[in-house]
C-alpha cells in the first residue's frame, strides 16, 4: 500500500507478517464449490410457479413483420402465453443507446421485441412462455410469422454510400458516430519522413462465448409490487436501474441477484432485448419467467465485437524515431447501438489508444461507426485495445523492416521513457505512471531471444518457418465517470464496501463489485483480512445482490480490484480503528497502543495477546451493559471509493509470441508465449497470472480461430461450437507471465486492473510472429483471424 | 409430442425410477428431473464438454445421450464423484492452482481429468492437453488445468512408490 506498511516495505518476506495478505497467492475461497459442482448459476435457481420463455428469432437480416399468427402456438400443450412486441410495449419503454459526450452520436429506439421490422438475423421477435423450455420451443415452432424481406445493408464499407439501405430512415443515414483526434502536423511529418509504410488491417468480428449462456429469471410479485431478477450479469445495480426505468417502476422495487456467473468477458454487461422481454413478461404475468439462451441464440444475439477495418500509416526518421501515425478506422456495429454503454466506445477506444506505448508528436486517427444488418456489437474484453495494439504494433514492425532495424531496438528507441510521467498522449490520454522500458527489460530476461533466433535460422535451413513477434501495449483500467457517467449513462464509476465484525469475531464484507471467475471474492477477502487483521478464513465475502450490497458499478473495465478493492480496504481500516476504540476501553489502553493480528487484539509494541476478537464481540453484542454508556460500539463501517485525479488508470505491458507456420497447410502452431504486465500493486500473483493467461488465450482465439462469418444474405453461418472455433487445450502454448509493479497513487491499495492485458496484446504479438516467420518468403498477413486459407493466400499458394 | 419411457437406473449409487420423454437428454434428466445441477449444458451439441458425466464407467456427453436409453445404467456425476472422494486430490490441486475461474466448465473438466487419472496414469503434459481438448474453458487458458492434472498424476505416482 502506498503509505501502509507491507511486509516488503519494512524488509520482511511476505510470509513474515501472518495477516499481511497483499501480494500473496492465497487460493480463492469459492473454488472448492466450483470443482465439486456446488455452485449456483442462474439456471440452477429453483422457484415455485416458474415458466420458461423461448423466442422466435428473425430468419432474415432485414424484414418487415407483416403478420404474426399465434393461434396454433397458444394451443400447444404446456404453452401458457404468447407475447409480441406490441404486447410488451404496453408495459415496457424502448431505449436509445447514445452518450452525450460522444458528439453527434445517434441510434434508434429499441424495443424488447420489435414492433414493425426485424433488423438482424437472430433478433428476438415473438416470445412463447410455457411450463417447460421444451414446450416453449414447441410453441415457437407452431408460430406463423409472415415476413416481407427487405434489402439488407451488410457491408460496413458501403454503409454510407448513396445507394446504401438506410436501416433507420428517421436517422437519415447509417452513420452512428465519427471522431477524429489530431495532434501536431501529420502532413508535414509524413512529408519529411525517412520512411513511410502503410498497411490495411482487419480484425475479425467475433464474440465472447461465455460457457454459461446468458441467463435470467425474473419474478414480479404483484402483492409486493416488486420485481426480483436472478441474472447472470456483471453489473447488478446498473441492471436494477435499467429494469426499473424500462418497466416504469421505482428502482427500490427492483432487486437484482447475481450468484455464480459462468463467464462474462464484457458479454454480460449489456442490455439485451430478450432479457428485458423476460422481465416485462414476468411483470405482466405476475409470476417467475426464465430464459437461458441456447448456443445458437448466443451466437446470433450475444454482442459481437471487433468488426473493424483499419488503414494505417507510420512515418519514421532514419534513426527509427516514430514521427507520426495516420489511421482510419471503420467499424460496423449492427442495427442498434447497444444500451447503455453504446457501440461507439470500441471505435472511440481505437482513436484513444493507437500509438499508445510510444513517444511521438504527430497523430491523426479517425473512427467511423456505421449501422449494418448484423448482430449488434459492443464492448468485449479489452474493448478496442486488441485492435489499436495490432495496428500500432503491426506498423511498428513494418517500419522496423523498412529500416532494417531489429523489432526490439525500434521499440526501445520509441517507448515512452519510464521517467517521463505524468505524460499525455497525442489523443489526450493521461498516464500517471507506466513502465514500458522496465517491462521490456523484464521480458528480455524471460525470452531467450538469442537461442530463439539461432533456432529460427537453423529451422529455416530445414524448411521450417518459425517466427518471434513482440507487442507493447497499454490498457485502460479503473475508469472514472469520464467513461460513461459524463455521457448521461447511469453507470457507476464509484463502488462501495461494507465491512462488519460479527459476535464470533468473524468479518463479513459486502461489496458492489461482482465475481465472474476473476477472483473478486478472493482479493476482497485478502484485502479485508489484511486491513482488519484477521486470518483470511475468518472473512466472508458477499457480492451480487442489490438489496444488500452498497451501490456500485459491478465488474467491468478492470475495476474490481482498483475500485472495489480500495473501497473494501478503506472500510476494513475504518472497522479496525473502531474495534480498537472499543478494545481500548475494555482493556483500559490507548487505542493507538493496540493492534489486531490474526484475529487477536495485541499490544502494538510487544505483540502480546490481549483479547481475541470473539471475546470482544461477545461483550459488545451480548454484554453491552458492561461498556460505558457513550461508547460507540458499531462494529460496521462503509466506505465508497472513486478515482479523482486521472480519468483512467492506465497499465502497460509487452508480450512475445513464438510460433511455427506450416507453409504447406497454412496452420500456425503456437510454441510459447510471454507477457510482462504492470497492473500496479499485485494483490494475488496467482490470480493475476491466471487472468493474464486466460486473457492471452482469448486474444489468440480471436486472432487465429474465432470468426462470426455471414453469408451474402446476412445469415450467420457460425452458430455452433463446431463452426465457431474457440481455443482448445491441445492448441494453446505454455505461457510465461512476469510483472513490474507501478502502483497508482490514487489509492492506498495502488492496484490497477489486470484482466484485459492478455487480450490487448496477444493478437498483435501473434501477428508479428507469423509475419516474422513468413518474411523470408515475402508474405505478410494483416487480416484476422489468421486462418490457414489466409496464410496460404498470402504465400500465393491458393 | 413425444412418447414416454419408464427407466430405472443407478445415479451416484442411488437407484432412481422416472418416466421420461423420449427426447429427454441425459443432461436435462440429471438437472431437471433429479436436481443434479453440478453438470452443465454448455452447447447442447456435443462440443464443449460442460455436461461430461460417467455412464457405466466411461465419460460421455450428457447432451448427446438420451435418458430413455439408460435403463439399467450406472451414472456418476460430479456430485457423486466428489462425495466418493475419488478425486479429492485433483480437486485440491484445482483449488491450489486456481485451475477454475468461472467454474462453469469445471465439473466436466474434472470428470474428464478423472478419466485421465483412471486410464492414463503416465500421461504426459501433451497427452493431458490432448485428452482435455473436448472440454472447453474460456477463462483459464488451460495451463493451470494442465498443471493441476499433471501435479495430481505425479503425486499419485510418488504415493505409490
Amino acid at each position: 500500500m502506498n503509505d501502509m506498511p507491507t511486509p516488503a516495505s519494512i524488509g520482511l518476506s511476505r510470509e513474515d507478517l501472518p495477516n499481511s495478505y497483499i501480494g500473496r497467492s492465497v487460493p480463492r475461497p469459492n473454488v472448492p464449490k466450483l470443482v465439486q459442482g456446488r455452485a449456483t448459476y442462474t439456471d440452477d435457481v429453483a422457484v415455485p410457479r416458474l415458466v420458461h420463455a423461448a423466442f422466435l428469432r428473425s430468419p432474415h437480416a432485414h424484414a418487415r413483420i407483416v403478420a404474426i399468427d399465434t393461434a396454433a402456438a397458444a394451443k400447444v400443450p404446456g404453452v401458457v402465453r404468447v407475447f409480441t412486441g406490441a404486447d410488451l410495449a404496453k408495459v415496457c419503454d424502448p431505449w436509445v443507446a447514445t452518450l452525450e459526450h460522444l458528439k453527434g452520436m445517434k441510434s434508434a429506439p429499441q424495443y424488447p421485441l420489435p414492433l414493425e421490422r426485424a433488423t438482424w438475423q437472430g433478433e428476438p421477435v415473438v416470445a412463447v412462455v410455457a411450463d417447460s423450455r421444451a414446450a416453449a420451443e414447441d410453441g415457437v415452432a407452431a408460430l406463423a410469422v409472415e415476413w416481407e424481406p427487405l434489402a439488407a445493408q451488410l457491408d460496413m464499407e458501403t454503409a454510407l454510400d448513396p445507394g446504401a439501405v438506410v436501416i433507420h430512415p428517421a436517422l437519415g443515414d447509417n452513420l452512428v458516430f465519427t471522431r477524429t483526434a489530431e495532434k501536431g502536423d501529420v502532413a508535414a511529418a509524413f512529408a519529411s519522413a525517412h520512411k513511410v509504410v502503410e498497411a490495411t488491417f482487419v480484425t475479425g468480428r467475433h464474440t465472447g462465448v461465455t460457457l454459461e449462456a446468458r441467463s435470467i429469471l425474473a419474478d414480479y410479485n404483484r402483492a409486493e409490487g416488486t420485481l426480483t431478477v436472478h441474472h447472470s450479469t456483471q453489473a447488478p445495480h446498473m441492471m436494477q436501474g435499467v429494469f426499473a426505468k424500462q418497466l416504469r417502476m421505482e428502482e427500490g422495487a427492483v432487486r437484482v441477484i447475481c450468484k455464480d456467473v459462468g463467464g462474462s468477458f464484457g458479454i454480460k454487461v449489456h442490455v439485451y432485448p430478450d432479457e428485458v422481454a423476460v422481465a416485462a413478461m414476468a411483470r405482466i404475468m405476475g409470476r417467475p419467467v426464465k430464459f437461458v439462451a441456447d448456443r445458437f441464440e448466443s451466437f446470433v444475439s450475444d454482442i459481437h465485437a471487433r468488426d473493424h477495418r483499419i488503414k494505417g500509416r507510420i512515418a519514421v526518421d532514419a534513426e527509427g524515431k516514430i514521427l507520426g501515425f495516420d489511421i482510419d478506422d471503420r467499424t460496423g456495429i449492427g442495427p442498434y447501438s447497444v444500451y447503455p454503454r453504446t457501440s461507439a466506445i470500441e471505435g472511440n477506444q481505437v482513436v484513444n489508444l493507437c500509438g499508445g506505448p510510444y513517444d511521438f508528436a504527430n497523430y491523426r486517427c479517425t473512427t467511423t461507426v456505421v449501422f449494418q444488418n448484423k448482430t449488434p456489437t459492443c464492448q468485449y474484453r479489452a474493448v478496442g485495445h486488441p485492435i489499436a495494439t495490432a495496428v500500432t504494433e503491426g506498423l511498428v514492425d513494418l517500419a522496423a523492416e523498412a529500416l532494417g532495424m531489429d523489432p526490439i531496438e525500434i521499440r526501445r528507441r520509441n517507448l515512452i521513457r519510464d521517467d517521463a510521467y505524468p505524460y499525455t498522449s497525442p489523443p489526450g490520454m493521461r498516464f500517471e505512471g507506466l513502465s514500458h522500458h522496465a517491462a521490456l527489460a523484464k521480458l528480455l530476461e524471460m525470452v531467450p531471444v538469442e537461442r530463439i533466433r539461432a533456432d529460427q535460422a537453423e529451422q529455416r535451413r530445414r524448411g521450417v518457418h518459425r517466427g518471434l513477434g513482440f507487442a507493447s501495449f497499454i490498457e485502460l483500467t479503473n475508469p472514472s465517470p469520464f467513461m460513461y457517467g459524463i455521457g448521461g449513462a447511469r453507470i457507476s464509476a464509484q463502488d462501495g464496501a461494507t465491512v462488519r465484525m460479527d459476535p464470533d469475531g468473524s468479518v463479513v464484507v459486502l461489496s458492489g463489485v461482482t465475481e465472474q471467475g476473476q477472483g473478486t471474492d478472493g482479493i476482497l477477502r485478502q484485502i479485508v483480512a489484511h486491513g482488519v487483521g484477521v486470518p483470511v478464513e475468518r472473512v466472508k465475502v458477499i457480492t451480487g445482490d442489490t438489496q444488500t450490497t452498497p451501490y456500485g458499478g459491478g465488474t467491468w473495465a478492470c475495476r474490481g480490484a482498483g475500485i472495489g478493492g480500495e473501497a473494501a480496504l478503506q472500510s476494513a481500516i475504518a472497522l479496525k480503528q473502531q474495534i480498537l476504540q472499543v478494545a481500548g476501553t475494555m482493556l483500559q489502553a490507548a487505542p493507538g497502543s493496540l493492534d489486531i493480528v490474526m484475529g487477536e487484539v495485541v499490544e502494538r509494541e510487544t505483540g502480546r495477546a490481549r483479547m481475541p476478537l470473539g471475546e470482544l464481540g461477545r461483550i459488545v453484542y451480548f454484554r453491552g451493559d458492561t461498556l460505558p454508556k457513550d461508547l460507540a460500539r458499531e462494529l460496521v463501517q462503509t466506505r465508497h471509493f472513486i478515482t479523482k485525479e486521472y480519468p483512467f488508470a492506465f497499465t502497460n505491458g509487452i508480450q512475445a509470441s513464438w510460433v511455427e507456420v506450416d507453409v504447406e497447410t497454412g496452420i500456425v502452431k503456437l510454441l510459447e508465449h510471454w507477457c510482462v504486465e504492470d497492473c500496479g500493486r499485485v494483490i494475488n500473483p496467482l490470480l493475476v497470472d491466471e487472468q493474464v493467461r486466460g486473457g492471452i488465450v482469448q486474444g489468440l482465439g480471436g486472432a487465429l480461430y474465432e470468426h462470426c462469418v455471414y453469408d451474402e444474405q446476412g445469415n450467420l453461418l457460425t452458430t455452433t461450437m463446431a463452426d465457431y472455433l474457440v481455443p482448445m487445450s491441445a492448441e494453446m502454448p505454455e505461457m510465461h507471465v512476469g510483472h513490474v509493479e507501478t502502483p497508482t497513487n490514487e489509492s492506498l491499495l495502488g492496484a490497477k486492473g489486470a484482466g484485459e492485458a492478455g487480450t490487448a496484446g496477444a493478437p498483435a504479438a501473434l501477428m508479428n510472429a507469423i509475419n516474422d516467420a513468413l518474411r523470408p518468403l515475402g508474405a505478410r498477413v494483416t487480416e484476422q483471424p489468421f486462418t490457414p486459407a489466409r496464410i496460404l493466400a498470402a504465400l500465393g499458394r491458393i | 409430442m413425444s412418447t414416454r419411457h419408464d427407466i430405472t437406473l443407478t445415479v451416484n449409487g442411488e437407484r432412481v425410477t422416472r418416466l421420461v420423454e423420449a427426447r429427454r437428454h441425459l443432461i436435462d434428466f440429471l438437472r431437471l428431473d433429479l436436481g443434479l445441477t453440478g453438470s452443465h449444458a454448455g452447447c447442447e451439441h456435443g462440443v464443449c464438454g460442460a455436461c461430461t458425466v460417467r455412464v457405466d464407467g466411461e465419460i460421455v456427453r450428457g447432451c448427446l445421450v438420451l435418458a430413455a436409453s439408460l435403463d439399467g445404467a450406472e451414472v456418476t456425476t460430479i456430485e457423486g464423484l466428489s462425495d466418493s472422494g475419488e478425486v479429492a486430490d485433483l480437486q485440491d490441486a484445482f483449488v491450489a492452482r486456481n485451475a477454475a475461474q468461472c467454474g462453469f466448465c469445471t465439473p466436466g473438466m474434472v470428470m474428464a481429468a478423472a478419466d485421465i487419472l483412471r486410464h492414463h496414469p503416465d500421461a504426459t503434459r501433451a497427452e493431458i492437453r490432448e485428452h482435455l481438448s473436448g472440454n472447453y474453458c474460456r477463462c483459464t487458458g488451460y495451463q493451470a488445468i494442465v498443471d493441476a492434472v499433471e501435479s495430481t498424476l505425479t503425486a499419485r505416482k510418488e504415493g505409490v512408490r
